[in-house]
């Protein structure tokens, strides 16, 4: 049953990754280092950002699915970064549904670089219960959401806050993310973390046009997990997953990540398989004007 | 009375901005990172790599001869000008790495150390 299990993961990811090299042509390259963790990296002013995060998994007792979250990423101007998800999944035995949308904002108060950089992170959602795009763990949320069936038709409004830490040295990035999640409905607050790190596999550009460089890779790695509540905050009873990620820049064309994702406790699910295709168009309302 | 107040504020506010668009980056630089000298300058493929860096990254905004353009209603520096030319390499590696953010200019902090010492060593081939 856990082969058959296993199997059924590898094969919606590598259908999925096949169908996202299919559309190629069609999506536009990206610079988030993280699937989870946020860094203090804004968009660049006018560029639009189009990305596919997709997260495939095989939950003990439910149906292998593979959730996807489509981003559109937007620079406002150098300190304010606005960004559209439209959420979906496809579960096996069940069917194809669209599961809602976020809508969020982040800026950057401080205007030059720190060791610490801040960033303050604003997000409404508006999803259906049974959404596994995943995008943050919180509170007491565990692998029993995974098995939720799509057809469930409790809608979730939320607004969540995150206070987002990161450092660049030497190469390498740490971020930090705390994250403060409140249902608008009766619910009380719920916490979360996502801590991640990453680093090119080169530190200088090579001088020739090349796509296999060692700088258009980096290896990176992320841990997040829940809070609790606020009545019960702590590490316990929520899930807490790791996970290694490698990405490719491809120059002048879209950034892939991989993440083989690995659940730490009872309450997280065994393995998630998570990849990203993404790419940038520089100016974007500019380009639709014509004036470039 | 409060409404001159306001009305000067106003204009004391956008002339300070619009002065922020104008090099006023440069005095934001400290003598420390104006005398940085640049690493590279003597190595023969950074010319090249940084080229190669700003063709992808910088050349959208400020143009593939970096001669600058308009940008909707916002003009992106020409990278000739006698502003770049004059600066150190400290200056302009300090640019790279704060950006100038109210003014456009992102911040490319997430590029190495060497590599954004590759597009200062680029830029000042320019001239």
């Amino acid at each position: 049953m856990r082969r058959f299990r296993f199997r059924a993961v590898c094969r919606i990811a590598v259908l999925s990754f096949c169908a996202g090299l299919g559309s190629w042509p069609a999506l536009l390259q990206a610079q988030e280092s993280y699937f989870v963790t946020y860094s203090h990296q804004m968009e660049e002013p006018g560029n639009l950002e189009i990305a596919a995060k997709s997260v495939a998994g095989a939950p003990k007792g439910g149906n292998p699915f593979v959730a996807t979250a489509l981003e559109f990423e937007y620079g406002v101007n150098g300190w304010w970064t606005a960004e559209l998800y439209l959420d979906g999944q496809t579960t096996i035995h069940e069917s194809t549904v669209f599961t809602g949308f976020r809508v969020e904002n982040r800026i950057r108060p401080l205007m030059r670089e720190h060791w610490i950089n801040p960033v303050l992170y604003f997000e409404f959602e508006d999803l259906n219960a049974a959404d596994k795009a995943l995008l943050e763990v919180v509170g007491h949320d565990t692998r029993e959401d995974l098995i939720l069936r799509n057809s469930r038709a409790e809608k979730e409004h939320e607004a969540e806050l995150k206070l987002i830490l990161s450092s660049n040295f030497e190469g390498w990035n740490v971020s930090e993310n705390f994250i403060a999640e409140k249902d608008l409905g009766p619910f009380s607050w719920e916490f979360g973390y996502a801590l991640g790190t990453s680093r090119p596999l080169a530190l200088k550009a090579s001088p020739n046009a090349c796509n296999f460089c060692r700088e258009n890779f980096a290896l990176g790695a992320e841990l997040y997990g829940g809070l609790g509540e606020r009545h019960s905050f702590g590490l316990s009873e929520t899930s807490h997953y790791i996970a290694p990620i490698v990405s490719w820049d491809i120059p002048r064309g879209p950034s892939i990540r991989f993440s083989p994702t690995f659940g730490l406790n009872r309450n997280s699910n065994g393995f998630l398989f998570r990849f990203m295709l993404s790419y940038e168009i520089d100016q974007f309302f500019s380009r639709v004007r014509g004036r470039q | 009375m409060k409404l001159t107040a306001v009305i000067t504020c106003l204009l004391l506010g956008g002339m300070a901005f619009a002065g922020a668009g104008d090099g006023s980056w440069l005095r934001k630089v400290s003598e420390k990172d104006r005398a940085r000298l640049n690493p590279l300058a003597n190595d023969p493929d950074a010319i090249a790599a940084g080229a190669k860096i700003y063709a992808e990254h910088c050349a959208p905004c400020h143009g593939d001869n970096a001669e600058g353009k308009m940008q909707g209603r916002h003009y992106r520096p020409n990278l000739h000008s006698r502003r770049v030319k004059e600066a150190t390499a400290g200056e302009l590696f300090w640019l790279l790495t704060n950006g100038s953010l109210r003014n456009g200019m992102p911040s490319w902090s997430r590029f190495p150390k060497l590599e954004r010492w590759q597009v200062v060593t680029y830029v000042k081939s320019l001239h």
